[in-house]
């Protein structure tokens, strides 16, 4: 198997603090590469230096053969993302922001029309399709997010946190589609997520972060091994202690992954 | 063909948005009505003994180019609402150039600030304006089309480096109100204080003023070829800095 994202010695810092401290680590592809870790660990400056919305302090990062860095047009060709916060135009209709996405990654009439319809009925937006975006729920806008992430299918597809505040249908439906789309198109996932258990399901690899630093990766077995819990959660918690991170207060994350952590 | 469609996206974009946002549409005719009846009838009988002419005939073509500009540098400024709003990221990750991106909006922002110009022209033709039917008549669009996108690439190049909304009231008190004001919208230019026509002549809203005049009432200071020649230089120049911010743009 070959490596789709390679990872060295990443170091993103804003002022003094580091963010992302030292990261490095490679991802095979067809794989689905979960990347845990407390609220402010450092995952979404992760993923925004991989995916050119951020320059690293130093390191390199390779994706799909292309230095991220060096070569972002091509880079933004091979991969796909669900970001954490949101990105919808709420001024138009959720019909309009899958057409505008569809435009903007070239797919065809037909692709689109097709894929539109079908990404939109897997999430149940179909027959509110053309209302404005403002006028939805917050769980709605991130089904849309969610199904506009879908649309095109890349190389890598990076999905942070991709469901946060859905219901557990919407949640099934999604991962089914995405397991698919994983094994028929050898699709490469990269997931952050907070539903500990969601990871354990469905990730190939998985990578601990904590205060900018890997702690641990692995698959889950050995994780589960190297801790001697018994499941990815124990492992988590083993890794990460059990304290409450204080950064991003007033965050939904925060808020839901510290609930977590109190258990 | 991929831009040219990611272009017309965009275009579009940017026209739904205007023509949904009913708020921005009355006020926009509003603002500028204000300035025509006020300035114009309030004016008028001073400009007039002071053998001005008809105030209302100098004046319809300054505010014309005053609500292109203020529409096309908000048109230019809305990429810091896409910024907290989120929607910007979906744009700066996209597999196509950012200049493209950036070309886009621009472009989709100086239709607005057009179709916003030709319908405060309608205005003013109600106010009582009557522009001179001349040849110069047929450069109008052309002058039009060349501010709007001088200004909404001004507005995407600072809104580039911008990052909260709190920075629009000073971009428009410390940039767009005084280039407003020492451009000759409202009052002739032939006769100023050295330092103030300097400041005139450095001010690219002065050549699209100028040049709204010069087609619309055949009257003009710097002559039309001059107007049009400042307004396109400063414009690829703009749109050229304005294109390099936005590709550095982090999010
Ligand atoms: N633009 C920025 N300026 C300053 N600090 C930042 C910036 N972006 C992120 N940080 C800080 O970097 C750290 C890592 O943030 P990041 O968003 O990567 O965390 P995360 O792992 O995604 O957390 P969460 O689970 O809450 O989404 C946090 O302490 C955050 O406050
Ligand atoms: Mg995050």
């Amino acid at each position: 198997m070959s490596k789709i994202i390679e990872v060295k010695n990443l170091v993103k810092k804003f002022k003094d603090f580091v963010a992302v401290d030292d990261v490095s680590f490679s991802v095979e592809k067809g794989q689905i590469f979960a990347f845990l870790g407390p609220n402010g660990a450092g995952k979404t400056t992760t993923i925004k230096m991989l995916t050119t919305l951020l320059d690293p302090t130093s390191g390199s990062i390779m994706l799909n053969g292309f230095d991220v860095m060096v070569n972002p047009n091509e880079t933004r060709k091979s991969f796909g993302i669900i970001f954490q916060d949101p990105s919808l135009d709420t001024e138009l209709t959720a019909f309009e922001n899958m057409e505008f996405h569809a435009v903007l990654y070239g797919l065809g009439r037909k692709t689109m029309d097709d894929r539109i319809k079908e990404l939109m009925e897997l999430v149940e937006l179909w027959d509110r399709k053309d209302e404005l975006v403002k006028n939805f729920s917050g769980g709605m806008k991130r089904r849309l997010e969610i199904a506009r992430g879908l649309l095109h299918h890349p190389a890598v597809l990076f999905m942070d946190e991709p469901t946060l505040g859905l219901d557990p249908q919407t949640r099934n439906h999604m991962w089914s589609y995405i397991k698919n789309l994983n094994e028929k198109e050898q699709i490469t996932v990269f997931v952050t997520t907070h539903y500990i258990e969601e990871a354990e399901k469905v990730a190939d690899r998985v990578a601990i972060i904590d205060h900018g630093k890997i702690v641990m990766q692995g698959t889950t077995t050995e994780l589960k091994e190297a801790t001697k819990t018994d499941n990815l959660e124990g492992a988590f918690l083993a890794l990460t202690g059990r304290s409450i991170r204080p950064q991003d207060a007033g965050n939904d994350a925060m808020r839901l992954g510290a609930r977590m952590w109190r258990r | 063909m991929h831009y040219a469609n990611v272009i017309y996206i965009l275009w579009i974009r940017q026209l739904k948005r205007y023509l949904r946002s009913r708020a921005r549409l009355v006020s926009s005719v509003a603002q500028p009505l204000l300035f025509l009846v006020a300035l114009g009838f309030g004016f008028g009988p001073i400009y007039a003994k002071a053998g001005g002419g008809d105030y209302i005939t100098f004046l319809a073509p300054g505010i014309i180019a005053m609500s292109m500009l203020f529409t096309s540098m908000f048109g230019g400024i809305e990429v810091i609402w896409d910024k907290q709003f989120g929607f910007l990221k979906e744009t700066l990750v996209a597999p196509v150039p950012r200049v493209v991106i950036m070309l886009g909006r621009t472009v989709g922002g100086a239709t607005v600030a057009m179709v916003q110009g030709l319908v405060i022209f309608l205005v003013t033709l109600v106010v009582g304006f009557r522009p001179e039917i001349t040849p110069a008549l047929l450069f109008a669009p052309l002058v039009m089309f060349l501010m709007c996108m001088l200004f909404t690439a001004l507005g995407t190049a600072i809104a580039s480096r911008l990052n909260d909304m709190q920075a629009f009231p000073l971009v428009m008190n410390f940039l767009v109100m005084p280039m407003f004001f020492l451009s000759g919208a409202l009052f002739p230019v032939d006769q100023l204080p050295r330092a103030l026509a300097i400041a005139v002549r450095l001010n690219p809203v002065s050549y699209g003023v100028d040049g709204m005049r010069a087609t619309l009432i055949n009257v003009n200071h710097f002559g039309l070829s001059v107007d049009i020649l400042a307004l396109a230089l400063t414009a690829s120049v703009v749109i050229v800095i304005g294109a390099l911010l936005f590709n550095k743009i982090e999010a």
